[in-house]
């Protein structure tokens, strides 16, 4: 039981910490550090499920009869490819909350988001009451 | 070695290092695969995962600052218990899993048969994962080109088209000057020898992947990291004079196109979306030339994406 299912144990060691990273680190970059760690752990589990013992890489050839399954290397490929060009993509949002926040620390940004919001609501209060008094006006 | 990696990572609060550590935990994950018989798939991960990632992560952490703050303990404790119990659960489900490398798993008694006894008949190339992955799940691998796609446009949308006039300009960050590595001799000479060659080992990566490991998608970043590897000992000024990103960021719609058309073209020849076989007259020569296609429209896609989302990164720290 343990060579069988040892690989799989690897994996969830893995995908828990890269779990774990995204959510203990409060730095917007190293949680997409994680998420890659989570993303890879899963690939490693695909290629796992696909391996067959005794085979071989699957590229037909005379001689060899026992191959991995292809399956789940195409899907794992792709998976890859479209997984740095997700990365890519959360680190342009991170870099756009740095130049609006001046920060990708997750507990400074909703502390200013929190400061910005008092401000907004306390404008609004205004204007709306401001509103009212047009209102008012209008009807006398 | 690779959980070691990974808990090194847990623990670094210095961001470089962590990215670091990032591409060798790419690189030790793609030596896994080639044991593991998965040889696109290492050769993938090994250019994708060790090279354009670690770049973009770089790049943006050229921007945002290389150092996380210190947890609070509260932080860290309820995610721990989170995450042990998480595990424990995973752990308790694969009891339930076969075994590894078991060759009577669920997972190898369904399509899998089909594609490893008839792909040689039915498609032709002897690279079975090329075959699955451009004829068999061709819409798959079209949807997949397109999601790459959509996210090169979320970059764009995000950061600019890389060229300078768009975006704010920002001074560059001390000890981050890619400029100065024109200066060192070593780092110049190795980069002069290496680039031609990974160039061309990426179009004979693109145009033999039907016969051996390779593809439209390693060979793209593999061109692309030899560019990026030009851009970075040369400057950005230079590069963007090759290939000037305006132009450029045409590319990943053209080869998308392209693999699209080649859909379009079989089906005014009578067969379904993508049925290669109906492109020529005989099925096999069809198959052939639908692959190299499409093959070559996802190259371009891919490299031209990860140029481009260089670009983009790298500009907003200059």
């Amino acid at each position: 039981m343990l060579t069988g299912l040892f690989n799989y144990w690897i994996v969830i060691i893995l995908m828990m910490a890269g779990l774990y990273i995204v959510m203990s680190s409060g730095h917007l970059v190293k949680k997409i550090i994680g998420l890659n760690i989570f993303q890879t752990s899963v690939f490693i589990f695909f290629i796992s499920m696909g391996n067959v013992a005794g085979g071989t890489a699957p590229i037909l050839k005379d001689g060899f009869n026992v191959f991995s399954n292809p399956l789940p290397h195409v899907l794992i490929l792709t998976a890859i490819v479209v997984g740095v060009a997700t990365t890519a993509l959360g680190l342009a949002i991170s870099v756009r909350v740095y130049e609006a926040y001046g920060t990708v620390e997750e507990d400074e940004i909703t502390a200013k988001d929190r400061d910005n919001r008092h401000r907004e609501t306390s404008v609004s209060t205004v204007t709306q009451g401001a509103a009212t008094e047009d209102v008012q006006e209008i009807q006398s | 070695m690779l959980v070691a990696t990974v808990f090194a990572i847990v623990k670094l609060d210095h961001l470089m290092s962590a990215v670091m550590l990032m591409g060798f935990f790419s690189l030790l994950s793609s030596g896994i695969f080639m044991t593991l018989d998965a040889v696109d798939v290492a050769f993938t991960e090994a250019a994708v995962g060790a090279g354009a990632s670690t770049i973009f992560i770089l790049a943006a952490l050229a921007i945002v600052g290389r150092t996380s703050k210190k947890k609070r303990p509260e932080k860290t404790f309820a995610p721990l218990i989170i995450v042990t119990c998480i595990g424990a659960i995973l752990v308790y489900a694969t009891l339930d899993m076969p075994y590894f490398g078991a060759p009577d798993a669920p997972v190898h008694t369904h399509v899998a048969p089909r594609y490893l006894l008839e792909s040689g008949e039915e498609v032709g190339p002897p690279n079975i994962v090329t075959s699955v992955l451009a004829s068999y799940r061709g819409y798959d691998t079209f949807g997949e080109a397109g999601v790459v796609f959509t996210a090169f446009i979320g970059v764009l949308l995000l950061l600019g088209a890389g060229t300078r006039k768009s975006g704010i300009e920002r001074s560059a960050p001390p000890n981050v000057n890619v400029e100065s590595m024109r200066q060192t001799v070593v780092l110049r000479e190795v980069a002069d020898l290496l680039i031609a060659p990974v160039l061309i080992f990426s179009l004979y990566v693109q145009w033999h992947g039907d016969f051996g490991p390779g593809g439209g998608f390693q060979a793209g970043v593999i061109f692309a990291s030899a560019i990026i590897l030009y851009a970075l000992i040369y400057g950005i000024v230079p590069a963007q004079k090759v290939l000037p990103p305006r132009k450029l960021a045409y590319f990943p719609a053209i080869g998308l196109l392209l693999y699209a058309i080649v859909g379009v073209i079989a089906m005014l020849k009578g067969g379904n979306f993508l049925d290669y076989g109906a492109l020529m007259a005989d099925p096999h020569d069809g198959q052939h030339y639908g692959i190299l296609a499409i093959e070559l429209g996802i190259g371009i896609t891919v490299a031209a994406v990860m140029i481009n989302i260089f670009f983009s990164l790298s500009e907003r720290s200059l």
